[in-house]
């Protein structure tokens, strides 16, 4: 604290116009230019509560953020965590790969047919209301215990979100664009490819990040309450051995990784198909 | 100056000059139980630029939606150069309230789409739109997305659009009602040196009385609920003068307050 206060009693005093910058100065511009600062504080604020907390102890069962990290470190090191994630990767994949296709095809065509909206919407309303965890033992019974089963949870909690919100950004698509596309002699197969699919874009991009979101959960529900595979089964074995550090990584892991898809996306979606978006 | 003649012409629709290139017969329009539009029979002369004016709730917008081929008509016909039409056709543009843009598409795509859609070979729309987007004053934001420009240079990308397909009807749907005060008259003037240059037929919605004076050769003033023809109004002035004379004329004063006289009993 006081080390911090010395230099910004030296640029209150003589450090304005001299051209002199001092840590205080260089980092408040940094702050001012870069959100990836507040983005890091944030982080930073998280881990060190972590920490804390891990310490004081909250819980015999709850490790500090260091042991954590370190047992992260390790269990990436001696190889158990990238075959984990080759397991748990494959029922993810898969899962919302299908319901991206299906979920922003049906959408679409809920959204431009009234018939499909009455044929579908219902289904997909129930669906989505649905505690899909409660459905996962039943797909057990049919499917077994293998990588259909998995995948069939994942599309459960993924395929509802990414239809519903595909539908609405089909409905919401602005009317006068429409319009404007009928006034040019548009064809219909123009309407949709030029204007209606452009213009939904971001909400049916909201709707698939929210539809991987989902698959996450799906994925982690099928290998903790099907059978244990990869990071699922890292959380079963090393919770069921007291090795508290590397069930927490493990937990920990899938946050980040989840957390880096969806801002993947989010790059990938301004990058390439929001032109308008990159110039502020 | 001001030659306000009574609605009685308009509805004797057997009187059709030989060159009227948009004829509007017997329209109605109604929404379930309500009546928009009742029995409008008007004829567009070619090269003119003719006002829908009228208080809102007079169904100025939806005649005009009816006439680009947007809107049905419950009953009566439009015919474009003796044709009957029932849809959007080539020798119409629009021109919309809220400019239509993609917000997606840069000034040079928006202006190119009528062309991009008739399957316009890509050197050609660029040449086409360059030129109009030129017309319009924009020259230089060639490359610049909508959400870049001002509400008034958005609203030139509309214009320089409809201009673009070459359409012998230009219809404007209160075209300058997003745009503010100064830049709107900026706007009309320049709309007005556009109409002398172009040489097509514009059919201008407005609710602004001054802003349908200035610029027509021919007012059409609509009643409300139900709408129709109520009177039509030729302001004879007298655009080679400059904007401001024109602004100060006393014919123009006196059509101004002459319409204001009939639109009157409708404000509330």
């Amino acid at each position: 604290m006081h080390m911090a206060a010395t230099p910004h009693k030296v640029s209150a005093t003589g450090g304005a116009g001299s051209g002199s910058s001092t840590i205080v100065e260089t980092l408040a511009e940094f702050a001012r230019r870069r959100k990836s600062f507040w983005v890091v504080v944030s982080l930073a604020t998280l881990f060190t509560a972590w920490e804390i907390a891990g310490r004081v102890p909250i819980s015999f069962a709850f490790p500090t953020f260091l042991e954590t990290l370190a047992a992260l470190i390790e269990m990436a090191l001696d190889g158990t965590l990238l075959p984990a994630y080759a397991i748990t990767f494959q029922p993810l994949v898969i899962g919302v790969a299908v319901s991206a296709v299906l979920g922003i095809g049906l959408g679409i065509a809920m959204g431009l047919s009234d018939k499909a909206e009455w044929l579908l919407a219902p289904v997909f309303i129930v669906l989505q209301a649905a505690p899909m965890a409660a459905l996962v033992p039943l797909v057990t019974f049919v499917y077994g215990i293998g990588l259909v089963a998995k995948t069939l949870a994942v599309i459960m909690l993924a395929l509802p979100v990414i239809v519903l919100n595909s539908y609405k950004a089909v409905r919401h698509v602005n009317p006068s664009l429409v319009d404007m596309c009928r006034s040019f002699q548009g064809t219909r197969l123009q309407q949709i490819s030029k204007i209606i699919i452009p213009d939904a874009t971001p909400v049916l991009f909201a709707g698939l990040r929210l539809g991987i979101a989902a698959g996450f959960i799906g994925v982690m529900l099928a290998e903790l309450l099907i059978t244990p595979t990869g990071i699922g089964d890292l959380i079963t074995y090393h919770r069921s051995i007291a090795n508290y550090a590397h069930m927490y990584a493990a937990v920990a892991s899938i946050i980040a990784v989840s957390t880096i898809t969806l801002a993947a996306l989010q790059y990938i979606e301004v990058r390439f198909l929001r032109p308008e978006k990159r110039r502020k | 100056m001001a030659n306000p003649m009574p609605a009685r012409a308009a509805d004797q629709s057997g009187t059709a000059t030989s060159d009227a290139i948009v004829e509007v017969r017997d329209i109605c329009k109604r929404y379930g139980d309500i009546e928009a539009l009742r029995g409008i029979n008007l004829e567009f002369e070619r090269g003119k630029l003719t006002t829908l004016l009228g208080p809102s709730g007079c169904g100025k917008t939806t005649l005009l939606k009816i006439i680009a081929g947007l809107v049905p008509a419950t009953s009566g016909q439009i015919r474009i150069n003796g044709k009957v039409v029932t849809g959007p056709g080539p020798e119409r543009a629009f021109v919309f309230q809220d400019f239509a843009l993609m917000p997606w598409a840069t000034v040079l795509r928006n202006v190119g789409f009528g062309l991009e859609l008739k399957g316009v070979p890509q050197a050609e729309r660029h040449r086409i739109a360059k030129h109009y987007i030129g017309e319009v004053g924009l020259s230089g934001f060639e490359e610049k997305y909508p959400h870049e420009l001002s509400g008034g240079m958005r609203q030139r990308v509309g214009i320089a659009r409809a201009f673009s397909v070459n359409a012998d009807v230009l219809l404007l749907d209160e075209p300058f009602s997003a745009v503010d005060e100064q830049n709107r008259r900026k706007f009309q003037e320049d709309l007005l040196q556009l109409v002398e240059k172009e040489r097509k037929t514009f059919l201008f919605v407005t609710h602004s009385i001054e802003e349908a004076v200035y610029v027509s050769d021919r007012i059409v003033l609509l009643s409300p609920r139900p709408g129709r023809v109520s009177q039509i109004i030729e302001p004879n002035i007298d655009r080679s003068a400059a904007p401001d004379v024109i602004r100060r004329d006393k014919g123009y004063l006196d059509v101004v307050e002459e319409i204001w006289q009939g639109l009157r009993q409708y404000a509330e």
